[in-house]
């Protein structure tokens, strides 16, 4: 499939990173040359310099022979103009973009045919309503779901007293008395799919699936407790900001901004009169003692500045808030990052990035595509969820007679709503659904490709 | 420096040219020489398992981790390598006797120079002829793309393959012509085998024997020059010489052009103006040698056949001669020498300078007198209406210094050897432009085994220079180079 990616920023090369990977022939408008440069120097794709909602460069990038145009640039009108101008230049042309600004996003679904967008995206919402998730089920540092397994993907870390430091991950269920499984280990910046036999280490963050109940039940054990927030302190006025604020009140969720731009402060205000808004350095951990962070249930870092955010969550932590978000535009200092208390993290890039991936595999193979896909451990793994259909090869068959792929697990059968971690003895049959977890060396477009026959 | 992954691609480039060694095995066989079947069939053993220790046992572990130094670095030593282990053969089949000459007459050929030791290339087995016109072909378009196109391109960060094309192939801004890499490769060789083979039927049915249109396709295709006769193409019929001249012509274009033209754009191609300087130049130079010329030669056809298979042979620097020009005016004979310099289109499988260069070259400095002149006016560098980066300038500027500076030290060496001042300069400059034979004692009717040992491996390492276009090769004697961080 031929993409044209228009504008290599965070999102653009996050995006670019990881399409190259899946081996898609890219093509990179970025009108800034140093930019373009550092992107043909690292991967393999092809740059061209220029303004992306011109046609001359348009035209450069070979805009009638492409199927899609993913418009990233930092401006929501270039972007919009950029993915009008391709579909006038080629009708059948795919287009993808991002959206910034709250104005817009609201009237972009009704103007998707005028605009000729097939996608938009909105990075600060997605983002708002991953946080607005943690915070509503508590526990784990992320937390997602699948569409048709009755089963999440949750992350925890290995603390140095919990009872899974040092437990090898076949006696993971019968200490814990529940049903979950392992599927990818993080430790020391590597991605790992680890077999029965892996011990546990303090400081790992590992990836746990299985059903709701057995998740639950696995939290109680580990004597994590969780109880639903009621008072949230959000630092940083942002517009992520805002879109959580909006959320988290409609759950009747306590909220209180603090934002250190006087005007930012007053068209909060106005937009949020159910939420307290306080001007004022968040930064400043006197402000932060004023409003009272001792007290309140979850706090949350979502000003622009990355090193300011992990400060005041290592902070919050200080202060024994019992839940921590931190918003890195960045995900590239997250290796850093591990040994920190800074409690769960959230990159809106990364999120952008997996729906983004997600549409282009619908797109590339209508029948068979994943229901669901989640880029996990930093992004190094895979976790997607899949159908089995008549094509299903080793339909029946006992899971231990058939070989996968080095590096891919199935980790969830759920049939007739009922999740089951798999055994040597399992089978799979046509209607249920699979999740499969991959490591970054192979991309699991349909099911039968996690077969190594 | 990221060590292990240089053994690892300069290994992978010496299986590689064990491969190519299997075809002059098969001449050698099919000819009935069973000396030089055996030469080659212990070269191809010998480079075979140096290869195989570079490749997979002493670059183990390699990590990712691939510059723009490691790029330039890997492409001097593969070239060096190369030319080292393609001359075993010569001597092992008893042609070239000494080693160091069969090093000289292979790295003219895999650099597409042409310039020879062997008196008369007659005597010569059909292995060694069919190895050195092989070696013309080979590194013509690059054994480093040849590698990108057939290894499989996929995973994360792989960018730095454009690091390798960049040094490997020739021209100022070298860049990729689709996304993929290997795509890139592939459709580059693809074009590149389907002019030869084209130039293989011409000369074929003009009634060359099928061997000879081979070698002479694969020197022209490469503009090496390396003939199966010992006067190049003199004796060959006029229809044979023009053929080669519009192929060596066709040879000497950016094949980037070729793809454009099969896009079916062909209106830019007209609007190219490295491509317009160029023709201009052949056929400008062409008409001036023709009327220079005209006293020497019966009929005017004769004299313009003659001088322009002599424009296209030096400016595509491919060194085939029809005509002893060394006995031409010196009116001729300089602008030869000039034509030496300036060379074919960037991109393509020509040496010299490059027609982009020095069209950058004359725009810069008419920029540069206007400045002179207007000292607050802001001008822009523009080719095909696109604005040149100040980097490319820089750089073109750089390249030129280290250009002059290296012709002028190695005419200096030269001179040790005590030939005049005519064959010294053309030594250093159609050795260092990869064009063959020069004027003097080195002209088209004589050969370069009367110079010392140390002549001979100073040229070689010219041709190289001059092939890879001077910064991988300088790089390698840059200390900076090789310090650990």
């Amino acid at each position: 499939m031929k993409i044209i990616i228009a504008g290599y920023g965070k999102l653009g090369s996050t995006l670019v990173r990881q399409l190259s990977g899946e081996g898609y022939d890219l093509t990179v408008i970025e009108s800034d040359p140093d930019k373009l440069e550092e992107s043909i120097e690292v991967y393999d794709v092809m740059g061209i310099e220029g303004n992306c909602a011109s046609m001359t460069a348009l035209r450069e990038a070979k805009v009638e022979e492409a199927d899609l145009l993913i418009a990233m640039t930092g401006q929501d009108e270039i972007n919009l103009l950029s993915c009008m101008t391709a579909h006038h230049m080629n009708p059948k042309i795919s287009t993808v973009t991002r959206i910034k600004n709250p104005e817009y996003s609201g009237q972009i679904t009704s103007m998707q045919g005028a605009f000729a967008l097939s996608m938009a995206v909105n990075p600060d919402f997605q983002a708002a309503k991953e946080i607005s998730r943690l915070i509503r089920y508590p526990g784990f540092l992320k937390r997602d779901t699948f569409a048709k397994s009755n089963a999440e993907i949750v992350e925890l870390k290995v603390k140095r007293e919990s009872v899974l430091n040092g437990l090898s991950l076949f006696k993971i269920n019968q200490t814990l008395k529940c049903q979950v499984l392992v599927c990818a280990v993080l430790r020391g910046g590597k991605a790992m799919i680890p077999s029965g036999d892996f011990v546990l280490n303090e400081n790992d963050r590992i990836f746990v699936t299985g059903s709701n109940d057995n998740l639950n039940i696995l939290l109680k054990n580990l004597n994590i407790i969780t109880h639903r927030a009621a008072t949230v302190l959000i630092a940083g006025g942002s517009r992520i900001g805002y879109y959580l604020a909006q959320i988290l009140l409609k759950h009747g969720i306590a909220v209180q901004i603090v934002e250190s731009k006087p005007k930012r402060c007053k068209e909060l205000a106005a937009l949020l009169p159910d939420a307290v808004i306080v001007e004022g350095d968040a930064s400043d951990q006197k402000v932060l003692d004023r409003e009272g962070i001792g007290n309140c249930d979850a706090f949350v870092a979502l000003t622009g500045i990355d090193e300011t955010n992990v400060l005041m969550s290592i902070y919050a932590d200080h202060m024994h808030v019992p839940q921590t978000i931190t918003k890195l535009g960045r995900a590239e200092n997250l290796r850093i990052l591990e040994d920190l208390p800074v409690g769960s993290t959230i990159s809106p890039k990364d999120l952008v990035t997996n729906i983004i991936v997600r549409y282009i595999r619908a797109k590339k193979s209508k029948v068979g595509a994943a229901l669901t896909m989640h880029l996990i451990a930093d992004g190094m793994v895979e976790a997607e969820e899949f159908r089995v259909t008549q094509e299903t090869r080793h339909c029946g068959e006992k899971l231990k007679d058939i070989r996968l792929k080095k590096n891919v697990l199935l980790a969830g059968i759920t049939r007739r709503g009922n999740n089951e971690i798999p055994s040597g003895e399992s089978v799979f049959l046509e209607g249920d659904t699979l999740i499969i977890i991959s490591g970054e060396d192979h991309v699991i477009e349909q099911i039968n490709d996690i077969f190594a026959d | 420096m990221n060590y292990k992954m240089l053994f690892r691609l300069s290994g992978r480039v010496l299986l590689l040219e064990a491969a190519f060694m299997l075809l002059p095995l098969i001449m050698s066989v099919i000819y009935h020489e069973p000396h030089s079947a055996v030469a080659f069939a212990q070269s191809i053993l010998i480079t075979l398992a140096v290869g195989f220790l570079f490749s997979s046992l002493l670059s183990k572990g390699a990590k990712p981790g691939f510059y723009a130094r490691e790029g330039l670095v890997v492409t001097g030593i593969c070239w060096i390598v190369m030319s080292a282990f393609g001359a075993i053969p010569f001597v092992l089949n008893g042609d070239i006797p000494s080693y160091i000459d069969a090093y000289f007459e292979m790295s003219s050929g895999f650099t597409t120079t042409g310039a020879s030791i062997i008196p008369n290339v007659e005597t010569m087995t059909h292995g060694t002829l069919f190895w050195r016109s092989f070696s013309n072909w080979i590194g013509g378009m690059g054994v480093l793309v040849f590698l990108l196109a057939i290894t499989k391109g996929a995973g994360k960060e792989n960018g730095f393959t454009l690091h390798i094309l960049r040094a490997e192939s020739p021209g100022p801004s070298v860049g990729k012509i689709v996304p993929k890499m290997k795509q890139t490769a592939t459709i580059l060789y693809l074009m590149y085998i389907v002019i030869t083979v084209l130039n293989i039927f011409f000369l074929f049915i003009g009634g060359m024997p099928l061997f000879d249109s081979v070698c002479h396709a694969f020197s022209t295709a490469g503009t090496g020059g390396f003939g199966v006769k010992a006067d190049s193409f003199a004796s060959y019929s006029p229809y044979i010489q023009v053929v080669t001249t519009i192929f060596m012509l066709l040879f000497g274009v950016n094949f980037s052009i070729y793809y454009i033209i099969i896009l079916k754009k062909i209106k830019d191609v007209f609007h190219d103006e490295e491509i317009r300087l160029y023709f201009f130049v052949v056929l400008a130079s062409g008409l001036l040698i023709g009327y220079n010329i005209r006293p020497m030669f019966s009929t005017v056809s004769e004299t313009l056949r003659a001088s322009f298979f002599q424009v296209a042979s030096m400016i595509t620097t491919t060194g085939f001669a029809t005509a002893d020009y060394d006995a031409w005016p010196v009116f001729s004979k300089t602008l030869i020498l000039l034509l030496m310099m300036i060379g074919a289109c960037a991109g393509s499988t020509g040496g010299g300078m490059k027609c982009a260069r020095v069209l950058i070259l004359v725009k810069s400095l008419v920029i540069n007198i206007r400045k002179n002149l207007h000292p607050r006016t802001v001008q822009v560098l523009k080719i095909n209406d696109r604005v040149v980066s100040d980097d490319v300038i820089t750089n073109t500027h750089a390249y030129f210094a280290a250009y002059v500076i290296i012709v002028a030290a190695l005419t200096l060496l030269l001179s040790l050897d005590g030939f005049s001042i005519e064959t010294n300069l053309s030594s250093a400059l159609c050795t260092f432009n990869n064009i063959g034979p020069g004027l003097g004692s080195v002209g088209p009717t004589c050969n370069f085994a009367e110079y010392s040992d140390l002549s001979k491996i100073l040229l070689s390492f010219a041709m190289i220079t001059g092939r890879l276009e001077i910064f991988p090769i300088l790089s390698l004697l840059s200390r900076r180079t090789w310090k650990k961080t």
